[in-house]
């Protein structure tokens, strides 16, 4: 089976970069897989899990927010935030709670639809680790 | 003349000099190294960030209605200019370099009639722009406290100057920092965060992207983020410009204490030469006499 590139890489290292059979995205409009040969496409992303899966093996990962860049031959994942999901404790995904409450305050309209979406977002992140 | 009890004491002081040269040296020597993991680890980030910038400013560049972050608010009356520097000094000409292209830009923009602005990263820059455009300073960000510069510091840097911007501040945002070529040479850099400028990778046909949500979403959303990750490159580039610049400062400097280590001892060998052989003479003359 025809693999894809994966790249994750934050502003201040690259974290993961390996050969996949398919990756779970959190696509801001919607979850989606990506495999080989998939079409271009350049989509933020949502605060969620990310899924690596090749062959029997998954690793997940948590972001918190970026975008992902993905052609037929590789998947580059541009996150602010990203974590291995083990290392991910309960009091991490509450400080990001605090943090996106924190954004919702005094915003108005369309922008704090966005920080409200962004908090349900970070809330469901809870019962996903 | 000195005597010789003044020149072996100058002999003490420059040796200790030379030590504490000698020590910095390594020191940054070994920081240089982590700066320079840091710069390289923060790279591909970049690099991918600014090639998807390319994609879409180049996009919606000319188009109405495009983010005043790329368009720029149409005006070019106030400039804005972050200078980055160190926190601390003996590191050769890295301040002062940064300084003077800072000011000699300043200089120019005040000249052709426009305001200008300045906020400053890192206390060197602040203390040698001050005497001279004390009343444009905006503000200050200090980074003394900041062992390894992540990218929170430079994410607040940009928000900073991306909130002024929508406040209508300034029109033109341009950051100046030392870009790290190798440890003997760093080249202070002007670079324009708004409006924002991408340069676009070299002639790669990139494929047709879809984007989702629409384009106009992507580049508001990403926008702010590419500053950020323009401020992070700068600041990194100018850590590891930092340590180089240090480390061969500190190797002349070290140096340089050598050469006066060896002009001294041999003044001094002399001085004392001097000194036996006149008493020696006393001495003789003095058994002659008799």
């Amino acid at each position: 089976m025809a693999t894809l590139q994966f790249d994750l890489v934050s502003p201040e290292r690259k974290l993961a970069s390996a050969e996949a059979d398919e990756i779970q995205i959190p696509g801001s409009e919607g979850d989606f897989t990506a495999m080989a040969d998939h079409a271009p496409v350049i989509t933020t992303l949502r605060p969620g899990v990310l899924r690596v899966i090749t062959g029997n093996d998954v690793t997940e990962y948590v972001v918190t927010g970026g975008f992902v860049e993905i052609s037929g031959t590789s998947a580059s994942v541009l996150a602010e935030q990203a974590m291995p999901k083990s290392e991910v404790s309960a009091d991490v995904v509450n400080e990001m709670i605090a943090a996106a409450e924190a954004a919702v305050q005094g915003l108005e309209g369309a922008e704090k639809d966005m920080a409200d979406k962004r908090l349900a977002d970070t809330k469901a992140l809870l019962d996903a680790i | 003349m000195p005597n010789l009890k003044d020149l072996k004491t100058r002999i003490e002081s420059v040796t200790s000099t030379r030590k504490i040269t000698k020590a910095m040296q390594m020191v940054s020597a070994a920081k240089l190294r982590r700066a320079q993991e840091a710069a390289e680890a923060g790279r591909p980030y970049a690099d991918r960030m600014n090639a998807v910038m390319a994609n879409l400013a180049g996009a919606s560049a000319g188009a109405e209605g495009a983010p005043k972050l790329l368009a720029g608010s149409g005006d070019d009356k106030v400039h804005m200019l972050v200078v980055a520097t160190a926190e601390r000094g003996l590191c050769g000409g890295f301040n002062s370099s940064i300084a003077k292209m800072a000011r000699a830009h300043a200089e120019k923009l005040i000249a052709a009639g426009k305001t200008v602005k300045i906020l400053t990263v890192g206390k060197k820059g602040r203390e040698q722009l001050k005497r001279d455009f004390g009343d444009r300073m905006v503000d200050h960000v200090d980074l003394s406290e900041v062992k390894k510069i992540g990218y929170v510091n430079a994410n607040s840097i940009a928000s900073d100057v991306v909130a002024r911007f929508n406040a209508g501040e300034f029109d033109v945002a341009t950051i100046f920092y030392n870009k790290f070529e190798s440890v003997i040479s760093q080249v202070p850099t002007a670079l324009q965060l708004i409006p924002a400028s991408f340069e676009t990778t070299d002639g790669e046909e990139s494929p047709f992207y879809e984007y989702e949500p629409g384009e106009d979403e992507i580049l508001a959303d990403l926008l702010p983020r590419a500053l950020s990750t323009q401020v992070f490159t700068a600041l990194l580039e100018n850590g590891a410009s930092e340590q180089g610049a240090r480390m061969s400062a500190m190797d002349n400097a070290t140096r340089n204490a050598g050469d006066m280590i060896d002009k001294l001892t041999i003044q001094y060998n002399r001085s004392r030469q001097a000194a036996i052989t006149n008493e020696l003479i006393e001495i003789i003359s003095g058994a002659e006499a008799l």
